[in-house]
């Protein structure tokens, strides 16, 4: 048994759904880790609930005893790093998103502990994790030795499974010394889709083949459907089809959703680099030896100016 | 104004990747880049001394090879380098952080330093934080657009979304930067030929008091992906393969 530590990201007041295969590896082989969710945002009691129903035990609303813990990643850090000092968690995890990315290594660093990123897998008991390495061409397993375990899981790579325990909250206030200043004045609402591409459970992707920036609406209705996020290749990137902020790949985002369709992609080393360890791929292609078919699950030799009209009328 | 820009000797994206025993890889097989999130850095630094004056030195710790990828960096700008030699390609993040300041350190302060946001053969994208956190300075990672202002540096960062975080840190500072920055220039002849002839200092990373070997990681596998052997093609007409596709979606692989 080792009690485990999660930080927990909220979006909107509400928990993000990829924390849960994160709680669910948190939970460890024998599944009888005692876990802490650990929460700097967010309405501790009203989030309970959720938490629960994934095995947590005790809710940790972290606050920083003087000043802005929202404005600072550094108190963030510095905060979470005091949580697992006082609770005497043996290893804390996180989601491998561009705030886990950024607060595991702010701690790591400070702390001077290994950290191990974006694993697809994790051991709690050996302190070891798997992950990506040579964009997706590899995996690692990484093993590290120290007291406190740190790593960050890739979104969706864990499957989420309940394990409902009672579990009460508790109020922690940390003391966290002057950090080196680097302080966050301002969220920018962008460009980009409304659902994250790295923590979202199904992408529809548009590559060259979809022509215009207009018709990318098709695939947001199909998108719309399933919960997805659309995302788009970098020829379609470059083109001027879709904002930088969409593109998947070496260059782009990494993601590993549940379900990826590749929509007139023509599957690049670069773009696989990017969405490999999504667990089903789908292609859809109008030329049969496209490199797509021979890396992925299913496909759909077709246009996708009918195969998508098709697909989202088939959904509704 | 002096910028140092860390730069990582990798294998190119695009190549293969033959796997060695048990946690290693055959690297004389494969062409080797700079680190192209190392190239938005290593760019922005030239820029700003092209306007401002001052000097770009890059700054590697990797195996002898990457002498040539230091030449590449350099013909891209930078008018020097200072290489850390290991003997490995895979060192502890905690010891690269470690032998990269000793490096600078030697050579005296700088008032900006760069990196990537990560690096694409080991994607540990934590060095420059340990960087950071060695030297006493503030670091901002994934910045992909950049205003510096006197003595402060003004950052954004993508969070997902499509929406962005504005960020601010007082200089010196450490800087990871990502696509979206800049486009890095491709050099030319005459500057690939000048690079040739510009200095790079070399030191064994033994002789800067680290022990490659002592890291508190360690990789203990490397392994291949298992490549899909090929996708089921879905048959019949487009309503028909669809309705084939939502129903294994939903049957079989219960995903949605
Ligand atoms: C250093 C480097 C980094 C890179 N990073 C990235 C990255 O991050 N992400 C990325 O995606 N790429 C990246 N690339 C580029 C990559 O190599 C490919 O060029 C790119 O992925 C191609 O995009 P695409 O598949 O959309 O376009 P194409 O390769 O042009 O493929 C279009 C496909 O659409 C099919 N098609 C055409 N019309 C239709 C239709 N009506 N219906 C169905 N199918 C149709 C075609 O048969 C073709 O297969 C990178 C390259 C380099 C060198």
């Amino acid at each position: 048994m080792t009690r485990t530590g999660v930080l927990i990201e909220t979006g909107e007041g509400k928990i993000k759904e990829t924390n849960f295969g994160v709680l669910t590896a948190a939970r460890g082989k024998g599944g009888d880790n005692e876990v802490y969710a650990l929460l700097i945002d967010g309405d501790a009691e009203a989030l309970k609930a959720e938490l629960c129903k994934f095995g947590v035990q005790k809710v940790i609303a972290v606050s920083l005893a003087s000043g802005d813990l929202a404005a600072s990643p550094e108190a963030q850090a510095g905060a979470i790093a005091a949580a697992a000092k006082e609770y005497d968690l043996k290893a804390v995890m996180g989601l491998a998103s561009t705030i886990g990315r950024d607060l595991f290594a702010r701690m790591a660093a400070s702390l001077d502990l290994p950290l191990i990123s974006d694993c697809i897998s994790v051991d709690i008991d050996e302190k070891s994790g798997v992950k990506s390495h040579f964009s997706g061409k590899t995996f690692a397993t990484v093993k590290v030795d120290a007291d406190l375990m740190l790593c960050t899981v890739r979104p969706n790579a864990i499957e989420a499974v309940e394990a409902p325990v009672d579990g009460e909250v508790l109020s922690f206030s940390a003391t966290v010394a002057d950090g080196a200043g680097v302080k966050i004045i301002e969220r920018k609402k962008g460009d980009g889709g409304k659902i994250d591409l790295t923590e979202a459970p199904v992408i529809l992707t548009g590559g060259r083949a979809i022509k215009s920036a207009e018709n990318f609406t098709m695939l947001e209705e199909c998108a719309a459907l399933l919960g997805a996020a659309v995302g788009a290749s970098r020829a379609a990137v470059d083109a001027g089809y879709a904002p930088h902020a969409m593109q998947v790949g070496q260059t782009g985002k990494t993601v590993g959703p549940k379900l990826y369709l590749a929509c007139g992609v023509s599957g690049a080393v670069q773009h696989f680099a990017g969405m490999k360890t999504s667990k089903v791929i789908v292609g859809i292609n109008t030329d049969k030896d496209a490199p797509i078919f021979a890396k992925s699950d299913y496909g759909i030799i077709g246009d996708i100016f009918e195969v998508i009209p098709a697909l989202t009328e088939a959904l509704k | 104004m002096k910028i140092f820009v860390c730069i990582k000797h990798v294998p190119d994206t695009a190549a293969n990747i033959k796997l060695v025993g048990d946690n290693g890889f055959e690297d004389s097989e494969c062409k080797f880049i700079v680190n192209p999130y190392d190239e938005y850095g290593l760019e922005e630094a030239v820029s700003l001394v092209e306007k401002e004056g001052g000097e770009v030195v890059v700054v590697t710790v990797g195996k002898g090879a990457a002498t040539a990828t230091l030449r590449s960096a350099m013909a891209m700008g930078a008018a020097r380098a200072i290489h850390v030699q290991t003997q490995g390609q895979f060192l502890d993040s905690t010891l690269t952080a470690k032998a990269l300041k000793a490096a600078m350190d030697q050579d005296g302060a700088a008032d900006l330093i760069f990196t990537g946001k990560g690096s694409v053969d080991t994607e540990g994208a934590q060095t420059q934080y340990r960087l950071a956190a060695a030297m006493g300075l503030p670091v901002v990672n994934e910045v992909s657009r950049l205003t510096i202002d006197g003595q402060k540096a003004t950052m954004e960062k993508e969070i997902g979304g499509g929406e962005r975080e504005v960020l601010e840190m007082p200089l010196p500072g450490i800087i990871g930067a990502t696509k979206g920055l800049n486009e890095p220039r491709y050099p030319k002849f005459p500057d690939i030929m000048k690079a040739k002839k510009k200095k790079i200092q070399e030191m064994a990373i033994g002789d800067l008091g680290i022990d490659e070997n002592a890291g508190a990681s360690q990789l203990v596998k490397l392994e291949a992906v298992p490549e899909r052997s090929g996708a089921k093609m879905l048959e019949g007409s487009v309503q028909e393969q669809v309705a084939q596709l939502i129903k294994v979606l939903r049957e079989d692989e219960k995903i949605i």
